[in-house]
């Protein structure tokens, strides 16, 4: 292989490598904390949505999960890319790679956050007496990546412009959150009226977190999302890299 | 005189003053019309139509006050910087280095910053695990190499850092004010090695404030003052110069 792939594929590794032992360096409890999170608000969301204002949404609680899980990789990713290159800055000014590789080891290692999630998902999975299906042999695998490619092109843009617009951080995080509510985890797509259907498919979101939840439900994925969710992947990873490709050249100059 | 490495034909850097851009997307709604003017006439010049080579093989100093645009020429050649007008041509595999340390992490251990460090400088993994433990024992760190490197002071930091530049297999070394910190004992070890780069026909461009040691390494010299070249030729002449204009 190339001696410059190679060295690019080392890069990745050595800064993924890098973001996970800081994470667990610190906290015993390091692989309970990044499970923990998702865990506690589906915990909250529980108690309000189900117990107080009574959802009629069976098996609720893995319900959220199997949507929480993922939604908490893309919300962890986005939320810290402000901070990847401003957080690198001593890298980038001295340093000359690739810079794109900085978002994507940190979108790579909260995916690995997620995989290794999944057990849990299992776990209750089986509290609610359903089994994991075959299906997620090829499902996972598409799932990550279609997933991957939409974190990695927002994470771009939002890492990028970040730079030149520094209260982005801000903005960004108000995004995540309102982004999640207008996105079917806490409630199924069809429970949202008719009318507004139609807006439910502009979130670039919605397609994906609904095929994770019928995937990890019922083993099925419904080609029509599969497809629209792989689209917009696409198009947010080519926006991304375009973005990146036009400000890139500044980096140096703006940290 | 052998081919040139480094070609610097009328380079000019201006830096736009960002500060107006990182008031926010609040200043850039409300204030447009000023923020497109501000962009289009503030600028910082950093250096002003400098030329120079340097030819392979050779150990080419530059010197300067602070902020006469050192930096920036050293930020140019590694690539990290690109040029508002003119050209730089850069040819062999370059260093990336411009300080020690580069990509340090506090929490790391020294090992592993090393393995960090030295990924980021252009090596393979597999390479650096291969020169490891000669990394190790040239940054006489002893048990430190397992601490996290927050626990380091200023001068294990610098062995740590040139300890791995030390083992790096460049074309061209950039190296910028790396001999300021550490015991003399080591910095005597710093200086050795860059010899024994120099003698094996590495290209090394050396910033530095202390002319000993750029009197000790450079063939040629740079003086930049004021963003623009002030005088190049002889280290000898050049350093003669520049402490002559600074006595007082």
């Amino acid at each position: 292989m190339n001696r410059k792939v190679r060295h690019y594929i080392d890069l990745v590794i050595v800064l993924t490598q890098k973001e996970l032992k800081l994470r667990y360096k610190n906290s015993f409890f390091g692989y309970l904390w990044s499970v923990g999170q998702p865990l506690a608000f589906a915990f909250v969301f529980f108690i309000s949505f189900k117990i107080v204002m009574k959802v009629q949404v069976e098996d609720y609680t893995v319900f959220i999960i199997s949507g929480l899980f993922p939604w908490q990789w893309f919300s962890n990713s986005v939320n810290a890319s402000p901070m990847v290159f401003l957080g690198n800055a001593s890298i980038i000014k001295k340093v000359s790679f690739p810079r794109n590789l900085l978002p994507l080891s940190q979108v790579i290692q909260d995916m690995i956050h997620f995989f290794f999630a999944i057990p849990v998902i299992v776990i209750f999975l089986f509290v609610y007496h359903k089994t994991p299906s075959l299906s997620w042999l090829y499902g996972i695998p598409l799932l990550l990546f279609i997933q991957f490619l939409m974190t990695y092109g927002i994470c771009l843009i939002v890492s990028s412009v970040n730079l030149f617009f520094r209260d982005l951080e801000r903005l960004t995080e108000l995004m995540v959150t309102l982004l999640f509510y207008f996105t079917p985890i806490l409630y199924p797509e069809t429970m949202v009226p008719e009318k507004y259907r139609t807006i439910l498919h502009c979130n670039p979101l919605a397609p994906l977190m609904i095929s994770w939840r019928d995937l990890f439900l019922k083993g099925t994925l419904h080609p029509f999302y599969l497809f629209t969710s792989f689209v917009y992947a696409g198009f947010t990873v080519a926006l991304g890299y375009w973005v990146y490709r036009k400000l890139s050249m500044r980096f140096a100059e703006v940290l | 005189m052998s081919e040139s490495v480094i070609t610097f034909d009328n380079v000019s850097k201006y830096y736009p003053l960002y500060h107006h851009l990182t008031g926010g997307f609040k200043h850039f709604l409300f204030n447009f019309p000023q923020w497109i003017r501000t962009l289009k006439h503030s600028r910082f010049n950093a250096l002003c139509n400098i030329s120079f080579e340097v030819s392979k093989g050779e150990s080419f100093g530059i010197i300067g006050r602070n902020g006469a645009g050192k930096s920036t020429t050293l930020g140019l050649i590694a690539g990290v910087l690109n040029p508002s007008q003119g050209k730089v041509a850069v040819s062999g595999r370059i260093s990336p280095l411009l300080e020690l340390g580069a990509g340090f992490h506090p929490e790391l251990t020294g090992r592993e910053n090393i393995i960090l460090n030295g990924v980021l400088m252009g090596l393979l993994r597999v390479e650096v695990m291969r020169k490891i433990n000669e990394i190790i024992a040239f940054s006489e760190l002893g048990d430190f190499i397992d601490q996290p490197i927050r626990m380091y002071s200023s001068g294990m930091l610098a062995r740590l850092g040139f300890s791995v530049v030390a083992h790096l297999d460049p074309e061209i070394l950039l190296i910028d004010e790396i001999l300021a910190v550490g015991d003399i004992e080591f910095q005597k070890k710093c200086v050795d090695k860059l010899m024994d780069f120099k003698k094996k026909g590495i290209t090394m461009v050396f910033v530095s404030h202390s002319l000993d040691s750029v009197k000790m390494i450079c063939d040629r010299t740079l003086w930049i003052e004021n963003h623009v070249v002030k005088m190049l030729g002889s280290t000898e002449e050049v350093v003669g110069d520049y402490a002559k204009s600074y006595a007082v």
